[in-house]
């Protein structure tokens, strides 16, 4: 292979933005998100541990969701003795909680929180929206799965889950942090075409960069 | 001494400052949760967050700056804990006090947000510059109060030694700056609950209004950076307090003790009172507090 066929495999590699009026492309990142393998084995499962302890979690209340995440501050609830903290910017917030449904309106902007987000990240689909679309199964604005459009680690059914359910899926969550099956940001990366593809299947006015590092 | 020795006593002085100071974080959340009626993280909560944030496998930086804005914080922990005399007549703990060592910590409590503002700003998140705006405006309204009570125990002691300082409060507890110059105290302590950042104080940070405000941006590393020095530069201030106005600390029990009363103060204080909006903090701060810091300055010249 000569340079010439390397350039053209490094530009196919690159995002293209198309989605970006031509003057702001450069403003963007290019590059796609890339896997990242622990180094350590033993490191790691300490790590993974402190990481299943401090859970900073970032609540998106997409509608009612939002409602059952609240209570969990409360003295009643208090998650915070569990090692869960609310965390108001996805830049340091390690879980991702999708509260409910998600239009296509508000998946654009998950997809955009979410890829903002610092890995090893993790995703908490909240109600059974998240699942197969609930009460909106048949609506035209509201997306039926959401693990079309990012991993997944757990799901908590109900409509709406009261706030135990929602600490127990915090707890399923934390056995498979420590067990380290969360690799959900290396699955995204790995699968970036397939995840892309999808969400801009549904949303039709792309008009944000390819990847919000 | 030989300056390794001396190396060596500095970077115990400052592992074990900081694991005071992330510990004393952990017991502060743990108060505000019994005072909410939870039962609040574990005290030792802070440690696994510093763990987690920096056990990120990737981090964003935004330029030159950005890396620069947490270690200049570091580095204003660093240089305020290092100049104060912790333990009076300790070896290990007397750090690098020297003549004048007084107005160095002066200048280091105030350099890490110069810093933190200059790499904070390069984030470019609205909320960032918001914090800033804030954080530095009260900086320089709770600065008079407090500059003004340390030229009042200087003008007491005629030294800008700690060492002196804490030397001359020895004997009884009622040498202490406590009872021989309180106005000084007083306007001092006040400035405290603003250089804590806890209620009505806390508009830097204000989680409801400006998420988390200067730091918002700052991520796994950096952010990690940032969570060392909070409990690094808490101990500093504290100490510091403890050396000025309540006649220092003759061993490690009795400066945890103490360090801890005081930094109570701004905890029941912060539990007690909702927050202020920004412009009501900083006109707090140059009304009363700053006549008494005057008051206690003519006093300790001419009475």
């Amino acid at each position: 292979m000569d340079k010439k066929d390397i350039d053209e495999i490094e530009h196919q590699m690159k995002l293209a933005n198309e989605g970006l009026p031509e003057n702001e492309r450069d403003l963007f990142a290019d590059a796609r998100p890339s896997k990242v393998e622990s180094q350590n084995r033993y490191f790691e499962r300490f790590r993974n541990w402190a990481r299943s302890r401090s859970l900073w979690m970032l609540a998106f209340g997409t509608g009612c969701g939002a409602t059952e995440i609240r209570p969990l501050m409360t003295s009643r609830y208090d998650m915070f003795r569990y090692g869960i903290a609310p965390r108001p910017t996805p830049r340091q917030a390690s879980v991702f909680i999708v509260g409910g449904y998600a239009s296509i309106k508000t998946i654009k902007r998950i997809v955009r929180s979410y890829e903002q987000m610092q890995g090893p990240k993790y995703v908490i689909a909240l109600g059974s929206c998240t699942i197969n679309g609930g009460m909106y199964y048949d609506s035209y604005n509201t997306i039926k799965r959401l693990d079309y459009y990012i991993p997944v680690d757990v799901y908590i059914t109900g409509c709406m889950p009261r706030p135990e359910a929602l600490i127990a899926g915090f707890n399923r969550l934390k056995e498979k942090i420590r067990a380290g099956e969360c690799e959900g940001m290396n699955k995204y990366a790995e699968n970036f075409d397939w995840y892309k593809n999808n969400q801009k299947q549904i949303i039709k006015d792309w008009n944000m960069p390819d990847y919000n590092w | 001494m030989s300056i390794w020795v001396k190396i060596l006593y500095a970077v115990i002085s400052v592992a074990v400052a900081t694991f005071y100071g992330i510990t004393l974080g952990g017991i502060v959340r743990k108060i505000y949760a019994r005072v909410h009626g939870r039962f609040g993280p574990p005290v030792w909560q802070p440690f696994l967050d510093i763990i987690q944030t920096s056990s990120r496998r990737v981090a964003v930086s935004h330029g030159v700056m950005f890396y620069l804005g947490p270690v200049f914080r570091l580095a204003g922990g660093l240089g305020t804990y290092l100049f104060i005399p912790v333990i009076y007549g300790s070896v290990v703990f007397s750090n690098f006090s020297m003549a004048g060592d007084l107005l160095l910590v002066m200048y280091f409590v105030f350099f890490g947000q110069l810093g933190m503002a200059l790499g904070a700003g390069e984030g470019g998140h609205p909320y960032s510059p918001m914090g800033i705006a804030r954080g530095l405006s009260q900086m320089s309204a709770y600065e008079v109060p407090f500059s003004l009570a340390v030229i009042a125990v200087a003008i007491q002691y005629h030294s800008l030694n700690i060492s002196t300082i804490v030397g001359a409060q020895q004997g009884s507890f009622l040498n202490w700056t406590l009872f021989t110059n309180p106005l000084a105290v007083m306007a001092a302590m006040i400035s405290l609950l603003g250089m804590n950042m806890h209620s009505p104080f806390s508009i830097v940070m204000a989680p409801q209004e400006i998420p988390i405000g200067p730091p918002i941006e700052m991520n796994s590393g950096f952010l990690a950076i940032l969570q060392t020095n909070r409990g690094l530069f808490a101990a500093a201030k504290l100490v510091l307090f403890m050396n000025l106005f309540f006649g220092g600390a003759t061993n490690l029990v009795e400066m945890i003790l103490k360090t801890f009363m005081i930094y109570m103060f701004s905890v029941f204080v912060g539990a007690a009172f909702p927050r202020f909006r920004p412009e009501q903090s900083f006109r707090f701060f140059l009304k009363w507090p700053a006549l008494i810091g005057i008051i206690s300055i003519i006093y300790v010249a001419y009475f």
